[in-house]
């Protein structure tokens, strides 16, 4: 059976660094099986968050050969497995142990975003009419596994560590879930700009590259809510006229 | 002694799937303390991986159905050992619990008039499933988690709780340790709901992820409660098979549901071959009208692929054993040809199953728009868990709860796909509430040290064993038991098979005990996986000593020895799993009580 070569991260913060392990690997392998096999056969004690393992969690993010990924999607047959694989943690969050990184922050600023709040029903027994073309656009955003890859390639958390001005691109994909959502009657653009920062994006569209999910970040989330901040705060005529537009 | 931290709550809920977080947000809004605790990160859950959907009896897309006929389904695919009460709630009560979902920001797909769209599948009489596309638990967990998080509710998360602590018949609080560190919490609580899903892991083929080690099982068995029916573990018909790195992995019945045809290596269509007499007069008798089944035609009967999982996996390891299998040890799910019914298959069939389309052009390289899947059955779900009271579910230790996959009684000996979605709201719901009433009608408990200093001692046994010099790998032992369960205690079963798997499961007990955990308490897998054995080997001894009881093939339970449905001068049981006093497992046989007349009526005329 083949065997590749692989560069893992381990440690905690303490002291970290790359450790080479080499383990067999067989048809239709991804990154995250020999994470696993190697957990099992050579170090037990390694640390990797992992859930569903099709995609689906959000849970085993991680940068393999530099690039954000979810392990469990990333074959190695889509990899050059003559040099050494390498795998690290997300580096835009603090390092808990090996691959496990405290992304505890995205659930702070997750809950700071005003929460949904609907019309009252249309109907009797407490439900809307809303057309699937409606919705749609919503649907998009509310794809996202919160894998936090986004996050992790925005240079404004990653470069700049911004975290207390900034909420990143997961949290304006959240935003525009709720702001375009057809029975929500919240107003959150007071606080984008404000507290969450957005201003600070200057639309270099790495999120969208990196997302698992095909979620159009930055086009369909991030501009779209620059723009309503602009019309709110910055153009008199359009903020008279939106004090007098019900909501879309 | 081991030091820990401690977190009082009036209720504290295990877990935070769809269940436990319904559960959570009901007892907070009862104004109670609430604590939450789970092994993964918010919203990682099994219920975030659910694709097809909640089945609950709205009626908006074919106004014949109702909650009659969804208990009439439920009990039919349950074949009747049930819980009947449960049966009646659950469908009276999921609509309500869909529709609540939406007033917390849900978006389910939508009919042409702009109401909550609903999907065919098995086992279900008329379009059911609320859905969107098929990530629909990734939608419930997101709603939840969203509304949940502003309830006032205390989430712990990455916290693994290893042992219930009692105080007299009452229990009394929760031991855990946190992944990050390794710490130590301890969580008193008045109430406590069990909401930690199901025991996947201890087969070496499933759809289920590490979580799935059996612990509410294992917590509420060591606590004094009872389990029932473990004997009913359902495999999924399809998952996938290859490349052999992706095995188990599910691929939704969505895909049958939207026209999917089941074929065997000879490029037959063979589910038309056997049709159970229970479906017979349901079920379509060719193909163009199964078709037109998934086509919304209400005229037509439904396709034999929409059949019960129990039948259909056992259709398909016909196939195979008899040679007629696909390349890889499975058979064929095919969607692509749907290309012959309609002009834009390609793109319909990307928008109603994209996570399925993209699962299979990353994983296997197949395009399943242009060729078929192969596929088999993997282990999926637990029938079988937790005895609880069908309205308050509280179990028989006072102030314990159990809600969603780890609790038992809704789907008797086998679940109808899009049930679990919606009992995890329905009976999530109900357990909070009651857990909140019970918090409230009694004292504060009082938490015994040595109970818990014992816990604690327990616990950090494997990583003595490493430096006391010995012991196993734990990953081993835990392969081991995954091999033993498939081989023996899988789809089908035997005496023979059954008692060597007991005889193994003794064996790796004593195993288990000595397995060592190599490096510190931070965040280690090995420490985790070896504590995590423990409640692995309780759910499969439970399992397989139900397996043994049952003598007789009905739902997802199949005996080579017994293939009769019914044992001879036998009335519905359920079996009971108890722990007796010497330590030892006790099983024991129920009669399932007498159906409410009005019930029985319903039964008797949607048959
Ligand atoms: C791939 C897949 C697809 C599915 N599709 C459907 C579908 O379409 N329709 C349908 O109705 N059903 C479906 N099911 C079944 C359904 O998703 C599950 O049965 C359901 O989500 C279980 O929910 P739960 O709340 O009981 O548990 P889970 O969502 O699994 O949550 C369990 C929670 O308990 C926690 N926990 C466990 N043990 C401990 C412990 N010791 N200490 C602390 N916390 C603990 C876990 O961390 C987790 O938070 C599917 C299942 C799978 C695997
Ligand atoms: S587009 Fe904006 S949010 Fe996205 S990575 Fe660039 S700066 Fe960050
Ligand atoms: S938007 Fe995409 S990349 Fe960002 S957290 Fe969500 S799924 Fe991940
Ligand atoms: S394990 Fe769930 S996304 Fe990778």
């Amino acid at each position: 059976m083949a065997t590749a070569k692989f560069k893992v991260w381990r440690g905690d913060t303490d002291s970290s660094g790359f450790v080479d392990y080499e383990t067999d690997v067989s048809e239709g392998m991804v990154v995250l099986d020999a994470v696993h096999q190697i957990q099992a056969e050579q170090a037990n004690d390694l640390a990797v968050r992992w859930n569903c393992k099709a995609g689906k969690c959000g849970s085993c993010s991680a940068e393999v050969n530099g690039h954000p990924k979810l392990m469990c999607m990333t074959r190695l047959d889509d990899l050059p497995l003559d040099k050494p694989v390498t795998i690290e943690p997300m580096r835009a969050f603090p390092l808990v142990k090996d691959l496990v990184t405290d992304v505890s922050w995205n659930y702070q600023v997750k809950k700071k975003i005003k929460k949904f709040s609907p019309r009252p029903p249309d109907f009797e027994d407490g439900t809307w009419e809303m057309q699937q073309e409606d919705i749609d656009r919503v649907q998009e955003f509310r794809k996202c596994i919160e894998c936090f890859l986004c996050q992790d390639v925005c240079h404004v958390l990653r470069d700049h560590h911004l975290h207390d001005n900034f909420v990143g691109p997961r949290h304006y994909v959240y935003t525009a879930s709720l702001e375009m959502h057809p029975l929500d009657t919240e107003d959150r653009l007071g606080d984008l700009k404000e507290t969450d920062g957005i201003g600070y994006c200057n639309i270099t569209k790495c999120c969208t590259k990196v997302c698992p999910e095909h979620i159009t970040i930055t086009d369909n989330a991030i501009i779209p809510l620059k723009e309503r901040v602009v019309d709110q705060f910055y153009d008199p005529l359009k903020k008279l006229f939106r004090i007098f537009k019900p909501k879309e | 002694m081991a030091q820990y931290e401690t977190h009082e709550y009036d209720v504290l809920v295990i877990g935070a799937g769809g269940a436990g977080l319904r559960a959570a947000i009901e007892a907070s809004s009862a104004g109670v303390s609430v604590g939450l605790v789970c092994k993964s990160l918010l919203g990682k859950a099994h219920t975030v991986m659910a694709e097809g959907g909640i089945a609950a009896a709205l009626a908006n897309v074919d106004e014949r159905d109702g909650w009659k006929v969804h208990f009439a389904d439920t009990m039919r695919g349950g074949q009747y050992l049930n819980n009947w009460r449960m049966a009646e709630l659950h469908a009276k009560e999921a609509p309500e619990r869909v529709r609540e979902l939406e007033g917390w920001g849900a978006l389910f797909d939508r009919t042409d008039d702009g109401r909550i769209l609903q999907r065919n599948f098995g086992g279900h009489q008329f379009p059911r499933l609320a859905h969107v596309g098929d990530r629909t638990g990734l939608e419930m967990i997101r709603a939840l988690q969203d509304h949940g998080i502003h309830q006032g509710v205390d989430v712990h998360m990455e916290c693994t709780v290893v042992a219930l602590t009692k105080d007299g018949d009452r229990v009394s609080g929760a031991f855990g340790y946190e992944r990050e560190k390794g710490r130590f919490k301890m969580f008193p609580a008045k109430a406590i709901v069990l909401a930690t899903g199901g025991i996947g892991r201890a087969y070496k083929i499933t759809s289920n992820s590490w979580e799935y080690t059996g612990d509410g099982h294992a917590l509420a068995y060591h606590a004094g409660a009872e389990l029932i029916d473990m004997e009913f573990v359902q495999f999924h018909p399809t998952g996938m098979v290859w490349p052999p790195s992706v095995q188990g992995i599910l691929v939704t019945e969505g895909v049958r549901g939207e026209g999917g045809i089941l074929k065997n290596g000879e490029g037959r269509r063979f589910m038309f071959d056997d049709i159970p007499e229970l479906y017979r007069l349901q079920t379509a008798d060719n193909e163009e009208e199964g078709w037109r089944y998934t086509q919304g035609d209400r005229e037509a009967r439904r396709p034999p692929e929409l059949l019960t999982r129990d039948h259909v996996a056992r259709c398909i390891v016909r196939e195979v054993q008899e040679g007629r299998g696909s390349p890889h040890g499975g058979v064929f799910l095919d969607i692509a040809w749907i290309r012959e019914k309609l002009p834009n298959a390609a793109e319909h069939i990307r928008r109603k199953l994209p996570s399925m389309y993209h699962q299979f052009k990353e994983l296997a390289n197949i395009d399943i728009t242009e060729e078929p899947m192969e596929v088999g059955p993997t282990t999926h779900y637990a029938m079988g868990g937790v005895r609880v009271d069908s309205d308050s579910q509280m179990t028989c230790v006072p102030g314990l709860f159990s809600a969603g996959e780890c609790g038992a009684g809704l789907h008797g000996a086998n679940r109808l796909g899009g049930n679990s979605l919606s009992d995890l709201l329905v009976f999530g719901k109900r357990a909070g509430e009651y857990a909140a009433q019970f918090a409230k009608e009694n004292d504060s408990v009082l938490l015994d040290e040595d109970q818990v200093r014992s816990i604690a001692d327990w616990a950090l046994k494997p990583l003595e064993n490493q430096a006391g010099g010995g012991g196993g790998n734990p990953y081993q032992v835990q392969y081991d038991l995954q091999e033993i369960m498939q081989k023996l205690v899988g789809i089908a079963r035997s005496e023979e098979g059954i008692s060597s798997a007991l005889s193994e499961i003794v064996g790796l007990r004593q195993r288990s005990e000595g397995v060592a955990a190599i490096g510190n308490r931070e965040y280690n897998s090995g420490w985790h996986t070896a504590l995590d054995l423990y409640n692995l080997l309780t759910s499969a001894e439970a399992i397989a000593l139900a397996a043994l009881e049952r003598k007789a093939s009905i739902g997802a339970h199949s005996r080579d020895d017994y293939p009769d449905k019914e044992e001879p001068d036998t009335k519905k049981y359920n079996t009971v799993i108890r722990k007796g006093g010497d330590g030892e497992m006790l099983v024991s046989r129920e009669e399932i009580s007498e159906m409410r007349g009005d019930l029985q009526k319903i039964i008797e005329e949607i048959g």
